[in-house]
């Protein structure tokens, strides 16, 4: 039988696209049963009853497809609750019918653009966490300049912004230089290298208020709600 | 007027509301909408200290006495701008209205500024209704929501050429100040419902009007620091960025003000409590006593002094709103006059005050 921890693993992939986290460790997963047939059971939450509806059918979706693979989960039942968009959502995603027919007329595309737009800040986010430690090391922008992937320290930071740049596809081996433009895949010059950590780390500002104020938002609205990795809540 | 260490602060909450959520303005069939919508406002209060809480039921619905001790006996507020949200799907008789602010204004004469508000989708006949409002309370700035449901439609865009009839009304009517504030739209849903791109070509294409991006463009601030460095004319609104984040995550709130005193600068940002999500004293006090913490990482952000509290607390939007600051109230030492002459339009008569 599939274990439950199982699933919470699988979901352990599946994030937040527009915070770049884990719905786990952001408290996202309100629960995940597996029955003894083989169904996995997740139900979903979100800060509040109006986040954005796009990021919810894309977390939604994501976490039916990693639940779907797991060995073992013969169905999966992923469910968003308390949201506006819940019903609108999960009939959705269950029916696998594409974010456009789910919100017919009311969207014209499928969300790849957004969610692209969302992993393009992710990397820039992600850049600064690599970099920051280096220039309080005191790397000059020359050296920064000149340096490739494979060059600064193998830590978790560095190879989740390999992951995030080979998402895009963008130059992501150790030879590939460690700055590069976010849309373009192309080195970033020494002379434009203080412009372009000043917006790294505005990015990563930007992104990382944004968490904490739905961390804040959820622990307001659900106030047992904790992330997986800081105290384990199973209801 | 707050007073401390020998510093005289006047202080302008230039974003705050004083709202009727109660179930009795619900509107019939839209009751979970109504609910969401101030269950969402109130776990935002969680985010104040907790002896600053209120009941969701007192959260819903406060008195005209609760307003005026929270925000000028207590909350240190010489003077309040009321800015609109209608919200007329949810709420029979709006959440907060012109028309509401205004007749608490009139109670309470020099105390109060009385924003209205537009919204593009309303036609003729919401630009007469704009011309009515300024002429009955006027109104020197509007407050506009692009989030707002309106019959079936989900939301808007500065980019609508209907919205540029309106901004084009705004300079007829003498408005000189756009508050705005992005939502999660649902339409167009495929797309980033927060994206202040369109705030960019109203305020290039109305260079003599102020945009005041509310909640420092949250949470969208990278984008919206790129447009404030580019647009001369655009000011950071604080509403949300010191009730959201100063006590509840203080070293976020640090770099957040770093990063908009360096894109965006203490000329152009501006104080609001965004009342009764939040009560303006601790937020007045907590600010003025603000410094970055003692660590490396906030070693290159721009330093903050008293004058420049003094500006982002009032001083900023007494100019963008002609109000006359109270002696010993002003800038202090070599920079004998207000923040900087900078290519903003200010109005030129007394301001809007009820």
């Amino acid at each position: 039988m599939t274990h439950p921890e199982a699933v919470l693993a699988a979901l352990d992939a599946v994030r937040d696209p527009e915070l770049d986290e884990p719905v786990t460790s952001l408290g996202f997963v309100a629960s995940c049963t597996v029955s003894a047939d083989g169904v996995a059971s997740v139900r979903l939450r979100l800060p509040t009853y109006f986040c954005a509806p796009n990021f919810a059918y894309l977390m939604v979706a994501d976490a039916f497809d990693a639940v779907s693979a797991v060995e073992g989960v013969r169905e999966a039942d992923v469910v968003l609750v308390d949201h506006f968009a819940s019903d609108t959502i999960n009939a959705g995603v269950a029916a696998r019918s594409g974010f456009v027919r789910s919100f017919e007329g009311e969207a014209v595309d499928e969300l790849d653009g957004l969610r692209a737009d969302f992993v393009r800040k992710a990397v820039l986010a992600g850049t600064d966490r690599v970099c920051r430690p280096l220039l309080a090391a005191g790397a000059t922008t020359d050296e920064l300049a000149a340096l490739t992937l494979g060059q600064v320290p193998a830590t978790p930071d560095r190879e989740r912004l390999r992951s995030r740049r080979a998402e895009l596809g963008l130059p992501s081996g150790d030879d590939a230089p460690l700055l590069v433009d976010a849309t373009t895949g192309e080195a970033v010059g020494a002379e434009v290298l203080p412009m372009h950590l000043a917006r790294t780390r505005l990015t990563r500002v930007s992104v990382e208020a944004n968490s904490g104020v739905c961390r804040g938002l959820l622990r307001e609205r659900y106030p047992a709600a904790v992330g997986r990795g800081q105290t384990q809540e199973r209801p | 007027m707050y007073e401390k260490d020998g510093h005289r602060y006047f202080v302008v909450d230039s974003h705050m509301h004083h709202w009727d959520a109660s179930p009795e303005n619900w509107v019939a069939g839209q009751e979970n909408y109504a609910k969401g919508w101030i269950e969402c406002f109130h776990a935002y209060q969680g985010l104040g200290p907790p002896a600053t809480h209120w009941s969701i039921e007192h959260f819903m619905k406060s008195s005209e006495d609760d307003l005026m001790k929270d925000v000028f006996e207590d909350g240190h507020v010489d003077m309040a701008i009321f800015q609109p949200t209608y919200l007329k799907e949810w709420y029979r008789t709006g959440f907060n209205t012109t028309e509401q602010n205004g007749v608490v204004a009139e109670r309470h004469p020099g105390q109060f500024i009385v924003n209205t508000r537009w919204d593009p989708r309303e036609g003729d006949a919401g630009l007469k209704e704009l011309e009515e409002n300024v002429a009955r309370w006027g109104s020197k700035g509007v407050k506009l929501y692009t989030a707002e449901w309106r019959e079936g439609s989900r939301g808007w865009t500065m980019k609508d050429p209907e919205a540029y009839r309106y901004l084009e009304k705004c300079q007829e009517l003498g408005i000189t100040n756009i508050h705005m504030h992005k939502g999660p739209t649902i339409w167009p849903l495929d797309k980033d419902a927060f994206d202040v791109a369109d705030v960019d070509h109203a305020a290039t294409d109305f260079p003599d009007l102020n945009f005041i991006v509310e909640h420092v463009g949250l949470p969208r601030i990278e984008d919206f620091c790129f447009l404030a460095t580019q647009e001369p004319n655009v000011y950071a609104g604080l509403s949300v960025a010191i009730g959201g984040l100063m006590y509840a995550r203080p070293k976020f709130f640090a770099k957040v003000m770093g990063e908009l005193l360096f894109w965006v600068g203490e000329d152009k940002m501006t104080f609001g409590s965004d009342y009764s999500i939040w009560e303006p004293r601790w937020q007045v006090e907590g600010f003025v006593d603000w410094d970055y913490p003692d660590e490396e990482q906030f070693s290159d952000y721009p330093r903050v002094n008293v004058n420049s509290k003094k500006k982002i607390l009032g001083l900023n939007a007494a100019k963008l709103y002609g109000l006359d600051v109270p002696a010993g109230c002003e800038l202090e030492g070599e920079a004998g006059t207000p923040a900087a002459q900078d290519d903003a339009k200010l109005v030129e008569d007394g301001g809007a005050r009820v």
